[in-house]
């Protein structure tokens, strides 16, 4: 009887775990595609330009304030429809996150190519000015941004509560990665992209106008950093600092998964989510992120350009 | 044959003039007119400005590290506020050691770890109640986190922004580590409250002052020995990392001992510069660590002029004498300017201060020339 009883209390218990590595999984792959939507716009811009933008994550921020514009405007508008204002949402917080990177590519970004540590300097001042800007117009304070109905609630798979607008999210950064996969692999201006990060001066004795892809690239990988903030201001708080909380993990990503190949991002971004939501539990948030850090230097030692950089004859300078 | 570059000396007349006056004005008279003029003086200082000035200085040596690091060998660090609060967090245990049974517990140990119900110190508050311990973990634990971490780094060759987004991220990871409790420095409030540096009281003017000088002392060694350092062969080699790594390494040099050299000599000036700054202001907490604040010792040498001997301490002086009257006067528009700053220095005067001083200078040379 005894036997029988641990046998039963055993298998309980490996259902459990089981259970319990299941919703790890899960909101690994959730955290994943948060940061795979946060790092996708980076990668593209760092392996097109070689400079790093300080200020994606106010990118992000800016995203997730249009989206918070577009319900206002829903909700003193068109009340009937609030809740497709998430939808309307993407289109917008993509065109103003797009527009604000191109104004900065022109104004500020363009005069530093070839100096990659001032880009990093202006570019940080660039974010500081956003927060400062942002919190004068809306205030110090997070603002609400409410999920629209059927993003709320959630379904239950094997005792694991999966909430709608994680599910969303994942598949959210799914048709973003798609897209962007398409635009880079289909269209004329993802196979300029192609060439200038492959070969800029090769690309342009061939009469790629490589200016024009630069702006065009800086302003594609910000329009997805504001898709991104759409996907978060459905899950957390937007306030102005926003951005700061996404901007070292992202990096992370691009670090790790190396650029030139949006593959490597996905890798690294899901690898990342999931990595630290499995150790989470176990060791808490803050080793975790220590860990990361240390096991991203490890990898780095063996492969100094990322896990999956193109290989190339590029001599470094 | 062989070639024997000119070795310039040490100093200029008119270097040598500058430091003299230096020492003359922080070792003499500030001193002085702290201490010994009367209250009724108008050349009277007050604690205020005598710790401001100190403060500053301590900025001045992390700049002057920095200088050293970015400004001569080409490699940005985004984390030397870390080395920075490591420094200041070693001679703050010492500090909190000395409080003794003044807390408000009235308990051998720190208030923070009654807070916590810990009974006794944690392993690596070992030997803290030394002095000279003290002084050893304020260069040691900063030299050695950055000779580990420089190893590692520089063999696998990452560089320019790579190295710098990792240091970030180092110096993001350690103040989440000093944020938790279980740490053992004291969380979110960090340390506070010292009272007495080898028993003598630390709000005492003439504590003060000592510490004012020590900050000035340390300040011109730093200054003397980096201009040392760049021009002999040694700085000869780290002007070369900076501007064609390759060609360097094509001729023979290996310039990884170089990097970690003179990475982690920067690294242990900005320790030191963090102990002399703690006991001035009287508090170290984990904000000092975040990437926030050592983005911002970029600046400050980026404004004054990176590679020149005296751009960082302009630099360091300008931004934080700036700092000060904005975060007074209009504190919702500091963020504002220290963006623009980042943004016009690196725009418009890529050479800083000095180098826009020495343009002018040219310019005006031409034109007596040409007129």
């Amino acid at each position: 009887m005894r036997k029988v009883i641990k046998e039963v209390v055993s298998s309980i218990d490996q259902k459990l775990t089981l259970i319990d590595y299941f919703g790890r999984l899960f909101s690994g792959l959730s955290l994943g595609s948060i940061l795979l939507l946060a790092a996708l716009g980076l990668a593209i811009t760092y392996g097109l330009l070689g400079v790093i933008n300080l200020a994606h994550g106010e990118m992000l921020m800016i995203g997730a304030y249009a989206t918070y514009l577009t319900q206002q405007l829903f909700t003193h508008f068109l009340p009937n429809f609030f809740d497709l204002y998430v939808l309307a949402a993407i289109p917008i917080a993509f065109l103003t996150a797009a527009v604000i990177g191109v104004i900065l590519e022109r104004t500020v970004i363009r005069w530093l190519y070839g100096r990659p540590l001032e880009t990093l300097l202006a570019t940080w001042g660039i974010s500081l000015f956003l927060i400062q800007l942002v919190r004068q117009i809306f205030g110090a304070q997070n603002v609400e941004v409410s999920n629209p109905s059927w993003l709320s609630g959630g379904v239950e798979v094997w005792n694991v509560v999966m909430p709608y607008n994680r599910i969303a999210i994942i598949v959210f950064a799914l048709c973003v990665l798609v897209g962007v996969w398409l635009l880079i692999s289909r269209t004329r201006l993802g196979l300029f992209i192609r060439s200038v990060t492959q070969n800029r001066s090769m690309a342009s004795c061939v009469g790629v106008h490589t200016a024009r892809v630069d702006l065009m690239a800086f302003g594609l990988g910000s329009g997805i950093a504001g898709l991104a903030g759409v996907a978060l201001s459905q899950i957390g708080n937007v306030g102005p600092d926003l951005g700061q909380a996404y901007i070292i993990d992202s990096f992370m990503v691009v670090v790790l998964g190396g650029v030139g190949q949006l593959a490597g991002s996905v890798y690294a971004a899901l690898g990342l989510g999931a990595f630290s939501k499995l150790i989470e539990p176990g060791v808490g948030a803050v080793l975790t992120k220590i860990l990361i850090l240390v096991f991203i230097i490890a990898v780095i030692q063996k492969r100094p350009q990322g896990l999956f950089a193109l290989k190339g004859r590029a001599v470094e300078n | 044959m062989s070639f024997e570059p000119k070795v310039e000396p040490l100093f200029s007349k008119f270097g040598w003039i500058g430091i003299g006056l230096f020492s003359l004005i922080t070792f003499v008279f500030i001193p002085y007119l702290y201490l010994g003029a009367s209250e009724q003086s108008v050349f009277q200082l007050s604690s205020y400005s005598v710790t401001l000035i100190g403060k500053i200085m301590c900025y001045c040596i992390v700049a002057v590290a920095m200088n050293l690091i970015w400004g001569y060998t080409g490699i940005l660090s985004l984390g030397h506020g870390l080395f920075f609060a490591l420094g200041g967090y070693s001679f703050g245990m010492y500090l909190m050691r000395q409080i003794g049974r003044d807390g408000q517990y009235q308990s051998d140990l720190p208030d923070f770890m009654v807070f916590l119900d810990w009974k006794e110190y944690p392993w690596h508050w070992f030997g803290t109640d030394s002095f000279l311990w003290a002084l050893a973990l304020v260069v040691l634990v900063p030299g050695v986190l950055a000779f580990v971490f420089g190893f590692f780094a520089f063999r696998s060759r990452i560089k320019g922004v790579y190295f710098s987004i990792i240091t970030q991220a180092l110096t993001f990871a350690f103040m989440l580590l000093f944020f938790r409790n279980e740490t053992g420095f004291g969380g979110n409030n960090g340390f506070t409250d010292f009272k007495r540096i080898l028993g003598y009281s630390i709000t005492d003017p003439s504590m003060r002052a000592v510490l004012f000088v020590l900050s000035a002392a340390m300040l011109l060694g730093a200054v003397i020995l980096s201009r040392a350092l760049i021009r002999s062969k040694l700085g000869r080699v780290l002007t070369a990392i900076r501007d064609s790594e390759s060609r360097l390494m094509f001729s023979g040099y290996d310039p990884i001992r170089f990097k970690l050299f003179v990475w982690t000599l920067s690294a242990v000036m900005c320790g030191i510069a963090g102990a002399l700054y703690v006991p001035q202001v009287g508090i170290i907490n984990p904000s000092e660590m975040s990437p926030a604040n050592s983005i911002e010792i970029a600046v400050w040498v980026a404004v004054g002029g990176r590679g020149t001997l005296i751009g960082p301490l302009l630099g360091a002086s300008a931004v934080n004498g700036a700092k000060s009257f904005f975060t007074q006067a209009f504190p919702e528009y500091w963020l504002f300017f220290l963006g623009l700053l980042f943004i016009l220095v690196t725009l418009l005067m890529p050479g800083g201060i000095v180098g826009l001083l020495s343009k002018i200078k040219r310019s005006e040379t031409s034109e007596r020339v040409g007129g």
